[in-house]
């Protein structure tokens, strides 16, 4: 239930040790290499021989954001039927080949993009770009395949969002925060889009979007930058370039006023949850913005030692659990989020007031120097132990890429975390945490049925 | 943040449950036992300025007895309060210095876990915090009634969730009158009986030394690690290890369990007690279930309920061995009105491997699969502390990682067909079905 804050986990890269004793030190610079095809795809290559392992990624810029009313969900569709086989490798091959070469492979898609990858041990890195580069260009949907997996992308979307009430919730919030814009509506779809989707949509999709022009390559592990330069030419150099379809920018209009949704499910407990209107790194005009609503953030809840845990969930004891979360990497403004189940016994209007305080107490007070060092130190340590998981740096890198960032703006992080001062602290709060751009959704339980309950309590241990 | 991410697959973390953590040929396990009783595991790895310290004591739920909940209860409030200390201060202890801490039960074991940057300024204050936590909590009076109400809330959050309705009776139905049965959460009742004495009483019994096992990886010497090994051992008791768990008997009847649930989905368990980490037959069921249902696309349930029916998203098979049997048992879920055929696919697709085992193709695919991904399995600090902590843990033996490969390439056909056949009993599966109206 507690929502994790994205300081950290959004992150990675960077290691810079000494920095943790939050003198001020300027951010090391990261191994990575960088090159770009003659069809313009990029490629990264981050060097890490800690094991003979290797990680690859082909990230599309495409994903949900890029998606109409009438289609929505059409890019995870196409996620799920990237697997579904090319004439040279039919359906179920890609995964068999994988697997023989002792791999994992998976993929995922966001509101902002599409990626795939494969994690294998580092002389079969070739496989894995033999089977990347084929499926850029030459997928095969058959009819059949398609039908079977739209059922299975529903069973997902139940799973995953329909019988879960606080996923119902940060959907509605999603919806009613943007009411129009590229962040509207969920990444999996609505269930009525999804019910319609036809393979021509999917196919339509992938002729658009699925491009080296529109891709980057990410490759981190035990490998030589130049040696992968090569094999990435090698298999992807031949891929002609297409012309993309114009990205309309569809920004959300100004929120004028507050904004509710009220949500009722079958669920036990009450949950909530507030989104603030933010700015995104990339569209930020005032570049220190978001590094400071990042640093608010934390202050809020970059661990047990920060506020809304000490304060909400221990001193007062008003919240069970509650969380903040900003993320300054995405293609469009996006929002400040928080969340907060309440405590037995408490209520939600004591809840809102409670976080409501916490907010007040950002706009007018400044964080005293140790929390804020605190909260630094948090964020320099958790890029260190990001290093931990060549797949996580990966990931970073590929986001960062696609996102419009550039990968070195994980080398300013730490910087640029470490330079934000509680007066630039207090000034976001003051100029974004404010009522009028906030968006509040409350999850309103609606009674299990009897028979329901009482089965599950059939279900106790009998002691 | 949720939902921020679609995957292909939502692999359920216990599908990884019976996958070893071997490491890439040439760790170098170092053991030793503190003079009072501490089991030792520790791996160098002095490529990224970070320490990783685990304390895994035989203090699961199965060590509840007669009050469910307690031992979770325990383990939540060990960073509650510690002499001067309350909650807060232990809270900014870690985090000035950019230290993670954790302390959760499970089933067979608690465990408390510090990540800490190896920097001696850093590093010293988290493990000092660390120390003081694990072998001297006071466990304040207001921290036992807030943790209390903490997990009575957890409670209603498992009982509006199918799923964990549906995990909760197939542990029930599965084990009956075994310790296994009770949750770790505990019961509504349980848990508001639990009373400040009890979790004192649970910390002294079982936090002790000749209970514990001490995995420590990352960049540091072995010198320093004993140094470190023998700090902590001296603050802790001897004590003694607790009398063995009782044995799992095996079911003598087929049950089905339905659960009403206002849900779109049914969730699906099937299973029965499996095995005990160590035993003989483990790889043979290892590499017979990564075929079954433990390697994803590859395996062959998901070919049978998602590839080729597009009955659910996730669905999957494993052996969970833990000092008794753990369970066996599959798992998926599918819209309501598909639930017999979803479970009536997953049970036909165990019976035939059960009586026929694997064709020589999906052997040689399973065998090459994890043979060749062997390096993956412990690319990182995190997977050789989890591996350290699991040979120690179930006093594996130290060679076990170097003669892992050699184990899975033994397994043959006949082998996985004899294994399976010893320890399935399809016949006497328990089937919960939570979804749908009663009848369903």
């Amino acid at each position: 239930m507690i929502m994790k804050t994205l300081l950290p986990a959004a992150l990675a890269g960077l290691l810079c040790i000494a920095a943790a004793t939050s003198s001020a030190q300027p951010g090391l610079k990261l191994n990575v290499h960088e090159y770009e095809l003659d069809n313009g795809m990029k490629v990264l290559v981050k060097p890490d021989a800690r094991a003979p392992v290797v990680v690859v990624q082909v990230w599309y810029k495409v994903g949900s954001a890029d998606e109409h009313s009438g289609i929505t969900g059409v890019s995870h569709v196409l996620e799920h039927m990237m697997f579904k086989g090319t004439k040279r490798y039919p359906a179920g091959e890609f995964s068999r080949i994988i697997a023989a070469n002792g791999g994992e492979e998976n993929a995922f898609t966001s509101r902002d993009y599409t990626a795939y990858y494969e994690m294998l041990e580092q002389s079969r890195l070739p496989i894995a770009l033999d089977l990347e580069a084929d499926r850029m260009r030459n997928l095969t949907m058959s009819k059949d395949a398609f039908l079977k997996e739209i059922e299975v992308v529903k069973e997902e979307r139940r799973l995953r969002t329909d019988d879960s009430p606080p996923s119902l919730t940060y959907e509605q919030l999603n919806a009613t925060a943007f009411n129009h814009g590229p962040y509207h509506h969920p990444i999996i779809g609505w269930m009525s889009d999804l019910e319609h989707l036809t393979i021509e949509d999917a196919g339509r999709w992938y002729d658009s979007w699925y491009a080296p022009n529109n891709a980057t390559l990410v490759v981190v592990g035990d490998v030589e930058p130049e040696a992968v330069r090569k094999l990435a030419e090698q298999y992807f150099g031949d891929i002609p370039a297409k012309k993309l379809p114009d990205r309309k920018p569809r920004p959300e209009a100004p929120q004028r006023g507050e904004r509710r949704a009220v949500v009722k499910a079958p669920a036990e407990l009450p949950y909530l949850m507030q989104a603030y209107k933010t700015p995104a790194l990339l569209m930020s005009e005032q570049e220190w913005e978001p590094y400071a609503l990042a640093v608010a953030a934390g202050v809020l809840d970059a661990g047990r030692s920060s506020r809304l845990s000490q304060r909400l969930v221990r001193e007062q004891q008003v919240a069970a659990s509650a969380g903040a979360g900003y993320d300054l990497y995405s293609r469009y403004d996006d929002l400040f989020l928080l969340d907060a189940t309440p405590a037995s016994g408490r209520g939600m209007a004591e809840v809102e007031q409670a976080l409501d305080h916490e907010i007040d107490k950002l706009r007018t007070e400044l964080v005293p120097q140790a929390e804020l060092d605190r909260v630094k130190t948090q964020v320099v340590a958790s890029e260190v132990y990001a290093q931990d998981s060549i797949m996580t740096q990966a990931t970073t890198l590929g986001a960062l890429e696609t996102i419009g960032v550039g990968w070195e703006a994980i080398e300013a992080y730490v910087e640029r975390i470490r330079a934000v001062t509680s007066e630039q602290v207090r000034e976001v709060s003051r100029k974004y945490l404010i009522e009028d751009k906030r968006t509040t959704a409350v999850l309103e339980p609606v009674a299990i049925q009897p028979a329901a309950k009482r089965a599950a309590a059939a279900t106790e241990p009998a002691r | 943040m949720r939902l921020m991410v679609y995957s292909r697959a939502l692999l359920a973390a216990a599908l990884l449950a019976l996958a070893p953590w071997p490491a890439q040929a040439g760790v170098n396990i170092e053991h030793w036992t503190t003079g009072n009783g501490v089991r030792v595991y520790f791996t160098p790895a002095p490529e990224l300025p970070i320490v990783d310290v685990r304390m895994v004591m035989d203090a699961g739920s199965a060590r509840d007895g007669e009050q469910p909940g307690v031992a979770g209860m325990t383990a939540t409030l060990l960073n509650e309060g510690s002499g001067e200390l309350d909650a807060d201060a232990i809270a900014v202890r870690f985090e000035e210095v950019g230290a993670e801490y954790a302390g959760d039960a499970g089933l067979d074991q608690a465990s408390v876990s510090l990540r800490s940057l190896s920097d001696e300024n850093l590093f010293e204050p988290a493990f000092n915090t660390f120390m003081r936590v694990l072998t001297a909590p006071s466990f304040p009076p207001e921290a036992v009634e807030r943790i209390r109400n903490q997990m009575l809330v957890g409670l209603r959050e498992e009982a509006q969730s199918p799923d964990a309705i549906a995990s909760r009776a197939f542990y029930r139905a599965v084990y009956g009158a075994h310790p296994f049965a009770s949750p770790v959460s505990g019961t509504e009742q349980s848990v508001r009986a639990l009373d400040r004495n009890d979790v004192r009483a649970f910390h002294e019994r079982y936090y002790v030394a000749d209970n514990a096992v001490l995995a420590l990886t990352g960049d540091m010497t072995r010198a320093r690690a004993e140094r470190l090994a023998a700090r902590i051992a001296s603050r802790m008791p001897e004590g003694e290890p607790p009398a063995p768990l009782p044995e799992v008997q095996p079911l003598d009847a087929a049950r089905t369990v339905k659960i009403p649930f206002p849900s779109e989905q049914a969730h699906i368990y099937i299973g029965q007690p499996g095995i005990a980490r160590g035993d003989p037959d483990y790889f043979p069921l290892y590499v017979g279930n990564h075929i079954l249902g433990g390697s994803g696309f590859t395996s062959r349930l998901m070919k049978e309920v998602r590839v080729e029916r597009g009955l659910s998203y996730s669905v999957y098979s494993y052996f969970l061995p833990e000092l008794v049997a753990g369970p066996f048992m599959i798992g998926l879920q599918t819209r309501i009105d598909q639930a017999t055929e979803a479970a009536q696919v997953a049970r036909d697709t165990v019976r035939k491997f059960v009586r026929k085992g694997p064709t020589s193709e999906e052997l040689k695919l399973a065998t090459s699969n994890i043979t060749a991904g062997f390096p993956l399995r412990i690319d990182s600090n995190a997977d050789i502390l989890e591996y350290l902590a699991l040979i120690g843990y179930y006093k594996l033996p130290l060679d076990y990682l170097d003669s892992f490969n050699q184990n899975v390439e033994a397994v043959d056909q006949a082998r996985i067909r004899a294994a399976f056949g010893k320890h399935l009993n399809i016949e006497h599966m328990v089937k919960v079905i939570v979804g749908g109206d009663a009848k369903g």
